[in-house]
């Protein structure tokens, strides 16, 4: 990994520097899908983290996303409270959550962390859909305001906001790079690899798990965040099962424990989904066929398939 | 550069170059075809509804052979998914990259607080013909929004006032789908029913995705005069199946909303649904003449009777094709296609005369109707018409905008 | 309000709730036990079991020949799957997952193209209709239906698993399946005839449940993650544990939405996350 981060950095600069440069020329419904595919790129590599780096499927990501957008949500509309608050508060709320789910999930391994996670997920999909004083149920909450950064130019556009998200992507990208490229990120791996040979050269490997657990949950939270400005809206959908599952398609069809590969996965589910469904109604069987595609001819991901033929 | 950052770039690359494809620009020259967007939802668990919403639209604008004014009429159809955050996306897609002139459809009451702001920024004329939240033409009106299908209380107002000036009525329990729909239905109906000196003794919320309705119906007074129902969809067809089964049919009688019983659950329901009396601005068996055509123009298309949804997107492209010709088939411009499509008035659409209030609502008939089965088959006979109901009922606009909107607790429930 | 009443109404209520689930719910933890695969596709087994039926009585008005084609039919599905697909990812957790909600997403498409997105609901012989009455109490025949269906089903099972020498060879599989290999249990054929099991009571389920809950696009991800929490609790790969499972979730399920309804799918989820918190692998599964 770090033999390779030279090119990566190089490849991430290139591909930011393409992106922000054609932008000004691109229509704004492009751009605006552009725009989401940064904000789920960041969702995805967060789980990534978790999936790809530590061994361990979350079933339940969305909750932490989910969290993170309900508190904006609430802070914006019932508050008025501007953007640092609620990015902070935003990214603190889906921390607790996955500080407090984590003690409950990391115990577990394997399929029984599927499951748990699973569950807990839908312990915040329950409140969701059902706490109507807080989160108006399934109506969800509309009326999030783009947030005012005091820039000359209002995030309202969809040019500027596209920059914006632009930026975030890449300081995630930054700081996920940075964890998992320390020796903390190192252990992770270590982990996966064999937790017992982990455990006997003394690693706390709880302690391990548990922080990659919160580590994930706050950058989907911080992903969230976005998510709720850039939607204006927040329902449970946000959080329900489908949307974790399609967090893990994200990655497994990038390439787990890549970073790039899960961002790039999430940039192509949007596009397919938008793309596909212009042309047919049918675009769920092809979802489908992608999710069962993916699992027989590219189990490693695309990262892994061009991995594979370069070595 | 490594291998793996040149597949970087290449994937990087090609997804750009989708972009780009993606915004090709159409040609946007006048006198080109008036292009409609319209959003319904044509796949997951409310397609059926989406499927008749299309149909409604389609049938009026073949009926046009696809042309007013002069010039073509372009329907392009995006599928919301029923779900809200994909609409967005879908409207961003119809206005930016499809230009087109007018956007229409949608399903969900969320969506239609979730578009009100993208409509006012894009200054896009947009008709809404389904969703029905009271709020989105009383107090968050969007002056780019027309709505050309009804809110949620104006009809069940009317059956409050139905309801204590012609039955014995006076303790009612309401049974409602747990959200804004349910609640403000069953707001309109409590407030004028309980002004009249009836009692809502009860309200029983069920979340909307509940598949037992044993745990809430076991708990509906048995000892209440009648019971106040409001769902639509799969939801309403398991509440009359239940009601019955339950012991409450043939105990206490039934009034509803009108999608609890609307066309488009009416022909899957059995005996169980016979005897509901409901209220509606629409029912596939008006016996007016432009609703006797429209209904058998409908069955010939879709193969089933139209629903109350059908009805009301049929209308909406007549609706629409009216405001056009009112401007000469200069879409292009939006304020004066705005200011037509607010200005419409006919006396013969299907579900009767209408015409528009200030605030962007129609004004038009509701009527009570009666499950009765008629021929074999299962239908809503109408019995009773208020004629030009407004959706402030018969209040002053004003004071009435100066009350709360109807939710959950709202008006509360002082005799429960 | 809260009187014995509602109680004892309630209490049944809840107890023929868990009979479906009990019904929808074993056959995933089977599957689980045998196999150690989280079926994502477990829902649509139900929601198609259901439009099979539905067709099946459209066209004979048998209501036993709906549960007996709609279980057949799913059943060859499930078989399909298992052999066809998901053999081919041993202890893939993560394939598994995305290959079944693959196959979630495709069954729910081909159902929308075959049957429609209308809701329907399945008409029931006339002998299940109404309601047996005791003193002001009334209990509607057909839960009364699905609570002996649902107890003649686990019976059945729990003759089958423990009386026979292919229950006992599947609970050695269950146990530890490599070791049941080595002494010569065909663990594959196993695999695929309770993968089809388990497809076959899920469908029943649907064209039983289908009655009173409907047959609609969608019910197969509105009754999934009830089949989880069963299965959660009861512990993965366990009969009894499926069984005390469905009651459980059945009883609070129903009470959280009489008693707390702004708080009824928290009431049915936090105890479930309790009881992990306590027992990671559940109250009757062993890690």
């Amino acid at each position: 990994m770090t033999r390779r981060r030279p090119g990566m950095l190089v490849g991430v600069t290139v591909v930011a520097a393409l992106a922000a440069g054609v932008a000004p020329w691109l229509p704004s419904y492009p751009l605006t899908l552009l725009t989401q595919a940064m904000i789920v790129a960041i969702l995805a590599m967060s789980l990534d983290v978790l999936l790809g780096f530590t061994g361990l499927p979350s079933l339940g990501h969305a909750a932490y996303f989910g969290v993170a957008a309900y508190a904006v949500a609430i802070l914006t509309t019932e508050r008025q409270s501007g953007f640092v608050l609620c990015l902070i508060a935003g990214i603190v709320t889906a921390a607790v959550t996955a500080a407090l789910f984590g003690l409950i999930a990391i115990r577990a391994t394997g399929t029984y962390f599927l499951m748990i996670t699973l569950a807990l997920g839908m312990v915040v999909w329950g409140l969701a859909f059902r706490w109507v004083s807080l989160t108006k149920g399934d109506n969800g909450i509309s009326g999030v305001p783009r947030p005012d950064l005091g820039l000359p130019w209002s995030l309202w556009g969809p040019l500027p906001f596209f920059y914006f998200s632009l930026a975030c992507a890449l300081v995630a990208i930054l700081l996920l790079g940075l964890i998992v490229a320390s020796p903390f990120g190192m252990s992770l791996k270590g982990i996966r690899e064999s937790e017992s040979r982990m455990r006997i050269l003394g690693y706390n490997v709880w302690l391990h798990k548990y922080l990659a657990f919160i580590i994930a949950g706050t950058f989907a939270g911080f992903s969230g965040v976005l998510w709720a400005y850039y939607n204006g809206f927040v329902s449970p959908v946000d959080v329900q099962l489908v949307t974790s599952v399609e967090a893990l398609l994200m990655v497994a069809l990038g390439g787990p424990g890549t970073l790039l590969g899960p961002a790039a996965g999430a940039a192509i589910i949007v596009f397919l989904k938008n793309f596909v469904s212009v042309y047919t109604k049918r675009w769920l069987l092809i979802l489908g066929a992608v999710y069962i595609g993916v699992i027989l001819f590219a189990p490693r991901g695309l990262a892994g398939a061009f991995h594979r033929r370069s070595s | 550069m490594s291998r793996r950052t040149i597949a970087v770039l290449a994937l990087a690359t090609f997804l750009l170059a989708l972009v780009a494809g993606l915004g090709t620009e159409t040609a946007r020259a006048q006198g080109g075809p008036i292009k409609i967007g319209f959003l319904s939802p044509l796949t997951g668990a409310a397609s059926a509804l989406g499927k008749d919403m299309l149909n409604g639209t389609e049938l009026y604008l073949d009926e046009i052979g696809r042309q007013v004014a002069g010039r073509k009429i372009e329907l392009i159809v995006e599928d919301t998914e029923g779900n809200t955050q994909t609409a967005l996306t879908k409207a961003r897609k119809l206005v930016d990259q499809d230009h087109v002139h007018i956007l229409s459809g949608g399903l969900l009451a969320s969506t239609g607080y979730a578009i009100h702001p993208f409509a006012e920024a894009q200054k896009i004329p947009t008709t809404y013909p389904v969703m029905s939240s009271d709020d989105l033409t009383q107090r968050k009106p969007a002056k780019w929004v027309v709505r050309t299908g009804w809110n949620s209380s104006q009809s069940t107002h009317a059956l409050g006032d139905w309801v204590i000036k012609n039955t014995k009525y006076r303790k009612v329990a309401a049974v409602a789908a747990d959200y804004a729909f349910g609640w403000e239905s069953v707001g309109g109906f409590q407030r004028t029913f309980e002004e009249g000196g009836g009692q809502i003794v009860q309200k029983v919320w069920i979340p909307l995705n509940t598949n037992d309705f044993a745990p809430f119906l076991s708990q509906v007074k048995r000892d209440a005069d009648a019971v106040f129902a409001v769902f639509f969809g799969k939801l309403a067809l398991q509440f009359m199946k239940e009601y019955e089964s339950n012991g409450l049919r043939g105990r206490v009688p039934l009034l509803s909303n009108g999608t609890t019983v609307d066309e488009s659950v009416l022909p899957q329901m059995g005996d169980e649904a016979l005897g509901t009396i409901s209220t509606l601005h629409y029912s596939a068996a008006l016996e007016n003449p432009t609703n006797q055509r429209f209904a058998k123009a409908f069955e010939a298309k879709a193969g089933k009777i139209p629903s109350y949804y059908a009805e009301t997107c049929y209308t909406n492209a007549r609706w629409i094709t009216e405001a056009i010709k009112a401007v000469g088939g200069k879409v292009e411009d939006r304020e004066a296609l705005l200011v037509a499509l607010r200005k419409v008035e006919l006396k013969d659409f299907p579900r009767g005369p209408v015409k528009i209030d200030t605030f962007g609502n129609p004004v038009q008939n509701v009527y009570i109707r009666k499950v009765e089965r008629v021929g074999g088959k299962l239908q809503n006979t109408v019995f009773f018409t208020y004629p030009n109901v407004s959706q402030f009922w018969k209040y002053n606009p004003e004071e009435f905008l100066k009350l709360p909107l109807y939710t959950r607790d709202y008006p509360p429930c002082k005799s429960c | 309000m809260v009187s014995s009443e509602f109680w004892i109404i309630q209490t049944f209520n809840g107890l023929s709730y868990g009979a479906l689930l009990f019904l929808l719910a074993s056959g995933l933890s089977l599957i689980f036990g045998v196999m150690r695969v989280v079926n994502l596709a477990h829902g649509s087994y139900f929601m198609l079991g259901g439009y099979v039926g539905l067709s099946v009585v459209w066209r004979t008005g048998s209501f036993a020949a709906a549960v007996l084609a709609g279980a057949v039919a799913i059943g060859l599905i499930g078989i399909a799957m298992e052999r066809l697909f998901l053999r081919r990812l041993p202890g893939q957790t993560l394939g598994q997952v995305l290959m079944t909600i693959g196959f979630a997403l495709i069954f729910q498409d081909l159902a929308l193209l075959i049957w429609g997105g209308d809701p329907y609901s399945i008409p029931v012989p006339r002998f299940l209709q109404g309601a047996v009455r005791a003193g002001a109490l009334s209990f509607p025949t057909y839960r009364i239906f699905i609570i002996v269906v649902a107890v003649v089903v686990a019976a059945l099972l729990w003759l089958a698993l423990d009386r026979t020498r292919v229950g006992a060879r599947i609970r050695a599989a269950v146990d530890d399946g490599e070791m049941a290999q080595g002494v010569g249990i065909n663990v594959p054929t196993l695999s695929l005839a309770v993968f089809g099991l388990g497809a076959c009571l899920a469908a029943a389920g649907g064209v039983i449940g289908g009655a009173f809950l409907g047959v609609y696009p969608g019910a197969d991800f509105e009754v999934l993650p009830y089949a989880f929490v069963v299965v959660i609790v009861g512990g993965l790969g366990s009969l009894p544990g499926a069984m005390v499972g469905s009651l459980l979730v059945g009883l609070l399920d129903n009470f959280g939405k009489a008693l707390f309804p702004e708080l009824s799918y928290f009431t049915l989820f936090a105890p479930m996350a309790l009881i992990l918190a306590l027992r990671p692998t559940g109250l009757f599964g062993r890690a």
